[in-house]
């Protein structure tokens, strides 16, 4: 422990150390740089397209240009009001509509400016750079790389610049923002009642958080513990049943004497080529109150009433499970058949002259190779259950529902459901981006301390 | 003769075991087959004679296509739906292989500043739930008018935007091919384009059809972006979204045996291309779950 403080106090100081230094030669690039490089500081790329690399000196040029004209064009409106998200509210004044602010525009590119911001500063200081680095190499005596060869070059060593630019700028704009944007709304009172761009809605701390761990008659706490809970134990089992039953499977199909392995495989392939929500549907409808497996059974008397798959909380768990393993198994099956066949013949045939028995071989051979090779697949097998939304919304859409959860939860309904309800049938946009930021939090925290503890992570030289 | 004895023992013991594996294998095959055998004889199930919705026995008393006639003539917008599948699939399918061969050269080959806190920035943002991301992301699409009727580019764009952090097994099967082909290519005075090109594409036919073939199939399933992005526009809904609005919202009207019938229809070509590139999946899926 005081170890792991030391690091995180030498790390914050490096941290700091790093910026002070790079202030100080900030400061001595301006003070030793020529004139060319002192007029870099206001305009970017000065330097660069005096001394003839052009390329950089207008790619800093016109990101300079094109960033502070949409800033001071639009960001700032957006920007200046990022502290209150907007104070004038639309309103009608007889018969015409006056619009006031829209809070959602105002933190969208609120955000969107100042991380652009950021990018200016981290832009201006690698232009200091570049002069700098400039500078030193006509010191030496030495000619600046072309035009041609820094263009050239993207092809080259910068290759990863070009590969990545359209990736990471995807990703950035689909995913990082979003992301960031819906954590801002969960500090702020985005609901129902304050629908931009007619309402305003505004910061609120952390009232939200607070209300889902409230446990009154109308908070969200028992209703998030019970629904946490259901989504643990659901990717255990999902993961874990799967996990054996598939194996047992493929350890079936490869044994000694069996034939046709190709047409059992092929057979239980179908399930992952038919696209899903097909056989899930179908699949829900058999086992619905008029379906036929309950017609069936009450045609052979068997029992009496319609087994109420759907609508018993506990059964439409089991259920569920039970689909899923019908699910889970062949993918499971297709990569232990794979595996199986890398452990080596001759531990079974010494195990075999030993007197082992078929059980022990598994117990002792098999399975803690299969353990040992698929830890991290299993490990992100569960996280991916927690999020499994397919399964749970097309058999059940979380249901059957109950008075006694709060947001319209069902008793089937992982996380990721009861989110996607809330956001599409309650508009509870503040509590949908508390829940997605609680989801976040138990990914994380199971996958990194089961990750320290797996033995492939451990021991990486154990089975080879 | 004891020998013999033991041998014999030892067969008639291993002919009982297969036995039983082939009871059990069969039950196996009868269990997983039989919702598929339940679709397509329901699909073929008489929509004039009988009942179109939920009925209590398995095999039709009159087999014809009336399912098939309803969804292939005009009368609902089955097959828009399915061309706004296929339009997307193809789209989707090609551009996430380029994307996400590009990313997975970078990482597994290049070493530049920020590789190590790029790949550890979108593992962290791949535990954010997806959906989470939903909301802003529709506004945005809103505004660049791609949502309601404009739902086919729209989820095209999404489908490619964020391929780039889906890059795991493919950077996985890149790193095991030597590097010391690449570093022996550069000696000659080939560039990094020129060796991604030439050398490193044509040695990864198999993840290459294995990432084109995961994102062909991914949007045949997708129910929840696209139904929220197409949200109550009929004519830009998917498969998934059409059909499964059929069998939730007009199952009493008899829907369920035309759903039967587009889900076969779904069903055959996404099956046969998988069946005939399944080679690959495995190969890819395997992979993939060694590497995490």
């Amino acid at each position: 422990m005081a170890a792991e403080n030391n690091k995180n106090k030498s790390g914050a100081a490096a941290a700091f150390s790093g910026i002070g230094k790079n202030i100080a030669e900030i400061g001595t690039t301006f003070k030793e740089g020529d004139w060319k490089t002192r007029v870099s500081y206001l305009i970017m790329g000065f330097g660069p397209i005096c001394r003839g690399a052009f390329l950089r000196g207008f790619m800093y040029l016109f990101c300079q240009a094109g960033i502070i004209s949409w800033i001071a064009m639009y960001g700032w409106k957006y920007l200046s009001k990022l502290n209150t998200l907007g104070t004038v509210e639309t309103a009608k004044v007889g018969r015409k509509t006056v619009y006031g602010d829209d809070s959602f525009l105002i933190l969208l590119f609120g955000l969107l400016s100042l991380i652009l911001v950021i990018a200016l500063i981290a832009l201006w200081r690698m232009n200091i750079a570049e002069n700098r680095k400039e500078e030193e190499i006509l010191k030496a005596g030495k000619k600046l790389p072309g035009n041609k060869r820094d263009f050239l070059s993207l092809f080259d060593s910068n290759f990863d610049k070009t590969l990545l630019a359209l990736p990471v700028l995807g990703i950035f704009v689909f995913t990082v923002l979003p992301i960031i944007f819906m954590i801002c709304v969960a500090f702020t009172n985005y609901d129902a009642t304050h629908q931009s761009p007619s309402k305003l809605f505004t910061w609120v701390g952390l009232d939200n958080f607070k209300e889902l761990l409230s446990f009154g008659p109308n908070g969200f706490g028992s209703t998030f513990v019970s629904v946490l809970l259901w989504t643990l134990v659901w990717a255990f089992f999902a993961t874990f049943l799967d996990y054996f039953l598939g194996m047992a499977v493929a350890i079936l199909i490869n044994k000694k004497g069996i034939k046709f392995k190709k047409m059992w495989r092929t057979i239980l392939v179908m399930t992952i080529a038919v696209p899903q929500f097909v056989s899930l549907l179908y699949l829900m409808k058999m086992f619905a109150k008029d379906g036929l497996i309950n017609t069936y059974l009450m045609k052979w008397g068997w029992i009496q009433e319609a087994i109420p798959f759907w609508t018993n909380p506990m059964l439409a768990r089991i259920t569920i499970i039970v689909i899923n393993i019908w699910i889970g198994i062949p993918y499971l099956m297709l990569i232990a058949t794979g595996l199986l066949m890398n452990i080596p013949e001759d531990l079974y045939e010494s195990a075999k002259i030993d007197g082992a028995t078929p059980w022990q071989m598994f117990r002792h051979i098999t399975l803690p190779y299969m353990l040992f090779v698929t830890g991290p697949y299993l490990l992100t097998q569960y996280t991916g259950n927690l999020n499994n939304f397919n399964v749970i919304f097309l058999l059940t859409q979380g249901g059957p529902k109950s008075m006694a959860l709060a947001g319209g939860a069902g008793r089937t309904d992982l996380l990721v459901t009861w989110l996607y309800k809330i956001t599409l049938n309650d508009t509870n946009y503040k509590m949908a981006a508390v829940i997605g930021i609680m989801v976040f939090i138990v990914t994380a925290v199971i996958s990194l301390v089961v990750y320290n503890m797996l033995p492939s992570v451990k021991d990486e030289e154990g089975f080879q | 003769m004891a020998k013999n004895t033991s041998t014999s023992s030892m067969k008639q013991k291993r002919a009982v075991g297969n036995a039983i594996a082939y009871l059990v294998l069969i039950a196996i095959s009868i269990v997983w087959l039989f919702p598929f055998v339940g679709l397509v004889l329901q699909s073929f199930r008489s929509y004039a004679t009988e009942y179109g919705g939920m009925v209590e026995y398995f095999i039709p008393k009159q087999f014809s296509l009336d399912n098939y006639k309803f969804i292939l003539s005009g009368e609902s917008n089955y097959l828009l739906w399915y061309r706004n599948t296929v339009i997307i699939a193809i789209f989707v399918s090609l551009f996430q292989t380029i994307i996400v061969l590009c990313v997975s050269y970078a990482l597994s080959r290049m070493r530049f500043k920020g590789r190590t806190f790029l790949m550890r920035f979108w593992l962290i943002l791949g535990m954010f739930p997806g959906f989470l991301a939903m909301i802003c992301l529709y506004f945005l699409l809103k505004a660049l008018g791609l949502t309601q009727a404009g739902a086919v580019p729209g989820l095209i764009l999404v489908g490619i935007a964020s391929s780039g952090m889906g890059y795991y097994v493919c950077k996985g099967y890149f790193d095991t091919i030597p590097k010391s082909l690449d570093e022996a290519a550069r000696i000659d005075g080939a560039s990094r384009a020129r060796i991604f090109f030439t050398m490193t594409l044509p040695m990864s036919k198999p993840i290459i059809i294995y990432t084109a073939l995961v994102a062909f199939m991914a949007p045949w399933c997708d129910y929840v972006f696209a139904s929220y992005v197409a949200f109550g526009h009929d004519t830009s809904y998917n498969v998934a979204v059409g059909l499964t609005r059929w069998v939730w919202t007009n199952d009493y009207q008899g829907f369920f045996t035309r759903f039967c019938a587009g889900g076969v229809l779904v069903a055959i070509p996404v099956v046969i291309l998988f069946m005939c590139l399944q080679r690959y999946y495995v190969e890819g899926v395997t992979g993939g779950a060694v590497k995490g």
